[in-house]
């Protein structure tokens, strides 16, 4: 990977100006992505906080080609991109090298663009889908989507007496899903984690075929946290077990950030205001499952990657 | 010269887009529009076309596939009926307002429920204000030509808007017709370069496509497409003369058929047109002074031809295959008596609602209406405005 | 800026400018300035890698400064920083200072 001093010197392809939150990771990770990149490309996006906050008419944030076309349809919108480059490519009519990105937040991805999405692996385009995941829809005001962890509140899994834990679902795992159509190069990464998140952009954008990365952005209004501490709980997410960063290369499980010791998971809902009343004494059982789920989940990913299991 | 052959209406639809050879096809099946899919499906296997054709997972994904392809400087196309046009629904109308000139022959069919495979033209009608341009068929013949002018009118860029080419479900998208075919290069050299200004991959010059658009200029953007589909009436007839040079058939907006000095006239769109002519002519033999008005283009409407054509009728039954619920008549009816009220004389005119889930219709049935429409001329009375065609009470 | 007519804009809602959103200010936001002691940063970048809002200026590898005309005042420079070499200090006592100086 290029130093960022190296990476310093390109130019900034993600405008100031756009009207994201203060502090979202969402635009971080776009930075991170940009910075990345090696070729020149062609970015698709949902309906949603990045799409909003970074093209309000008659303003761009992009200094590349970009198109939002709808809410579930970021996928296959830039399939239809990809596959005008693959035609027009072999009628001879272009000779540059373009390379495809979709983004989509949580909602636009594990929910109401699944299927897009779906179908976009199973046909083989050749594009990356990068879901930025803060857990909810927090474009319309927070609400639960499925990828919110259980026990978070949002304005549609508000915690009351009758419920006292928030969000009761586990959330959905994406990245499996995405696992299961056998794309050549799956990964989870963390803007926390530049390095790593670059590596695996530019891994990714060098592979042939339908590739996908899941990245959790962090979130100050939906999670209920300083604008400052964005970066550190974004680090708390992958070093106490909520967020494990690692890749599926052609099948191939790997972790490529392993904490020497898992910090309790306590910590990543100590961090946030939506996970307040988890805290509470008639809670305690609930994050107590929480924990159990947690290690267990992360035994079975060591376990995929031949990896010896945490002994926390 | 080109050449003569036996089509159904989905093979003549898959025959013109094998010629028109789009870069990008992005398609899923649907009764009664399958065949243009799977014959397209041929013509990709074989080798014939240089299209990337996409079998999406759906129609949404279909209409979304088509805009990145169409933003991309890609001439693309899709197909579908009833259903898969509603699940596309949002798209359509982004594809319109995004003004990209995307070409669907739509094989009409009733919308569910209860699910019905069969003609009628509540699938197109309800989809009359997404800002695509809408030209009916009549027969094989029609479906080909409206298709491969449908290109021309799209890409003009006074226009640049989708249009949707219509077709009846099964009546002839089924059914084995004469149709002549051009020659391949004619129609590569009718047809022409898709030619953008602005695409995707054009990186060197990056531009954004589909920003969050509020109040202060969402409005703007809509004057734009009000402007374009309004032009899009000139550029039709243009197109039409053009036509004619290279294949010997004309078109207009619509189809005058014997409406001089009818006095009694039915209004009709789609195959029904043809059944309409059969009756005309017996009734003209017979020494009655009937006509036909054929829709070609529902939109833009043309309202001064449609009015300039009907107002020295003595009665008009404008027949609809689709119903607006709740509203005094359907589709067609509406925008015409609306067309007439500028007329110093006042039109009568009925309507009637036939053929729903494809419901046939004869010959005995435009007969009577006709029957009807002399009574009214007579009488200068209207019974019922609203009447229904080959109804069971 | 004045609104433009329908006939004075391109089609289809496009936006032709490709970055133009640098033309909006953003920094009205800030209630905190970053603001950094050149003495104690040591050009690690770090902060530039985490601004979310492109607002630390780089040239050469070094740090030039802040945008403060985007910069939305998130801390996240300040609270990343391995040096401690960025301070948030309040809008108001700038504010304040520009009052003075007038
Ligand atoms: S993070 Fe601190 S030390 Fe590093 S470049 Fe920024 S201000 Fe300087
Ligand atoms: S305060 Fe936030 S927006 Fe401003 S420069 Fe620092 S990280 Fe960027």
């Amino acid at each position: 990977m290029p130093s960022l001093k190296e990476l310093s010197k390109k130019k900034e392809l993600l405008s100031g100006g756009q009207r994201l939150c203060a502090g979202c990771g969402a635009s971080i990770i776009v930075r991170q992505i940009l910075m990345a990149a090696e070729d020149p490309l062609v970015i698709s996006c949902a309906t949603g906080c990045l799409e909003v906050a970074t093209t309000i008419y008659p303003f761009s944030a992009w200094r590349i080609p970009f198109i939002h076309c709808a809410f579930e349809n970021s996928a296959s919108t830039l399939s239809g991109a990809e596959a005008a480059y693959r035609s027009l490519k072999r009628q001879g009519k272009i000779d540059r090298t373009i390379k495809f990105i979709a983004f989509g937040g949580d909602g636009g991805t594990y929910d109401i663009g699944l299927q897009a999405l779906s179908g976009v692996l199973e046909r083989g385009h050749n594009l990356l889908y990068v879901c930025y995941d803060n857990g909810a829809y927090m474009n319309t005001g927070i609400q639960r989507s499925s990828a919110t962890p259980q026990g978070a509140a949002t304005t549609t899994s508000p915690v009351g007496k009758a419920i006292p834990e928030g969000k009761q679902r586990p959330r959905k795992d994406l990245t499996q899903i995405v696992v299961a159509h056998d794309s050549p190069y799956v990964a989870q990464a963390n803007p926390a984690y530049y390095n790593d998140l670059i590596k695996k952009v530019q891994k990714a954008l060098n592979t042939e075929g339908p590739t996908f990365i899941n990245i959790l952005s962090p979130c100050p209004r939906g999670w209920r946290y300083e604008s400052s501490q964005s970066i550190q709980i974004a680090k708390l997410a992958t070093l106490t077990g909520f967020w494990p960063l690692y890749e599926v290369e052609n099948g191939k499980y790997r972790i490529t950030y392993r904490p020497k010791k898992r910090r309790p998971f306590r910590e990543w809902l100590e961090s946030q205001g939506r996970f307040k009343h988890l805290l509470s004494e008639k809670n305690k059982g609930i994050v107590e499952r929480l924990e159990r789920e947690v290690e267990e989940k992360e035994n079975k990913l060591l376990a995929l990657a031949g990896e010896t299991p945490s002994s926390a | 010269m080109g050449k003569i052959v036996g089509l159904t209406g989905d093979e003549t639809a898959a025959e013109a887009m094998r010629q028109i050879n789009p870069d990008v096809l992005a398609a899923y099946p649907i009764t009664p529009q399958t065949e243009i899919v799977q014959n397209f499906s041929q013509f990709v296997a074989n080798g014939v076309v240089s299209t990337e054709m996409i079998r999406v997972e759906s129609e949404h994904s279909a209409m979304s596939a088509c805009i990145g392809a169409a933003a991309s400087g890609a001439r693309a196309m899709t197909a579908t009926s009833a259903n898969g046009l509603a699940l596309m629904w949002e798209i359509c109308y982004i594809a319109a307002s995004y003004r990209l000139p995307i070409v669907m022959p739509l094989v009409n069919r009733a919308l569910s429920g209860p699910i019905n495979i069969h003609c009628d033209h509540s699938d197109s009608m309800g989809a009359r204000d997404s800002g695509w341009i809408q030209l009916y068929s009549e027969n094989c013949q029609e479906i080909y030509d409206n298709l491969i002018q449908a290109i021309r009118i799209a890409e003009d860029k006074e226009v640049l808007l989708p249009v949707m080419v219509t077709l009846d479900g099964f009546i002839i998208s089924h059914a084995m017709e004469r149709v002549e075919i051009l020659e391949d290069e004619k129609v590569t050299e009718f047809i022409g370069e898709y030619k953008n200004p602005y695409s995707l991959l054009d990186v060197d010059n990056p531009v954004t496509w589909g920003p969050l658009d509020l109040y202060d200029y969402y409005f703007e953007h809509k004057r734009q497409q009000i402007e374009a589909i309004e032009k899009a009436g000139e550029v039709i007839q243009r197109v039409g003369k053009e036509f004619k040079e290279i294949s010997g058939r004309s078109y207009e907006l619509m189809e005058n058929y014997r409406l001089e000095g009818a006095d009694l006239v039915i209004v009709a769109a789609g195959s029904t047109a043809g059944t309409v002519k059969a009756v005309v002519n017996q009734l003209r033999e017979e020494g009655v002074k009937a006509g036909l008005l054929k829709i070609r283009a529902f939109r833009p409407f043309p309202v001064r031809e449609v009015s300039q054509a009907l107002k020295n009728a003595k009665a008009v039954a404008i027949l609809d295959r689709s119903v607006s619920f709740g509203a005094e008549g359907g589709p067609i009816f509406l925008e015409i008596r609306s067309a007439l009220f500028e007329e110093a004389k006042r039109v009568p005119v009925v309507n009637y609602i036939y053929g729903l889930g494809g419901r046939d219709i004869g010959i005995d049935e435009i007969k009577a209406v006709y029957k009807n429409l002399e009574r009214i001329a007579q009488t200068k009375k209207i019974e019922k405005l609203v009447g229904y065609l080959g109804l069971r009470e | 800026m004045k609104e433009k007519g329908w006939k004075e804009i391109p089609l289809g809602g496009l936006i032709l400018e490709a970055g133009n959103a640098e033309k909006y200010a953003t920094g009205g936001w800030r209630t905190y300035r970053p603001v950094r002691d050149e003495k104690k940063c040591n050009d690690c970048l770090l902060c530039w890698v985490y601004c979310p809002d492109s607002s630390i200026i780089v040239e050469e590898a070094k740090i030039k400064g802040f945008d403060y005309e985007h910069c939305k005042g998130c801390g996240i420079c300040s609270a990343q920083c391995p040096k401690d070499a960025i301070e948030m200090v309040e809008e108001t006592k700038f504010v304040l200072q520009e009052k003075g100086e007038q």
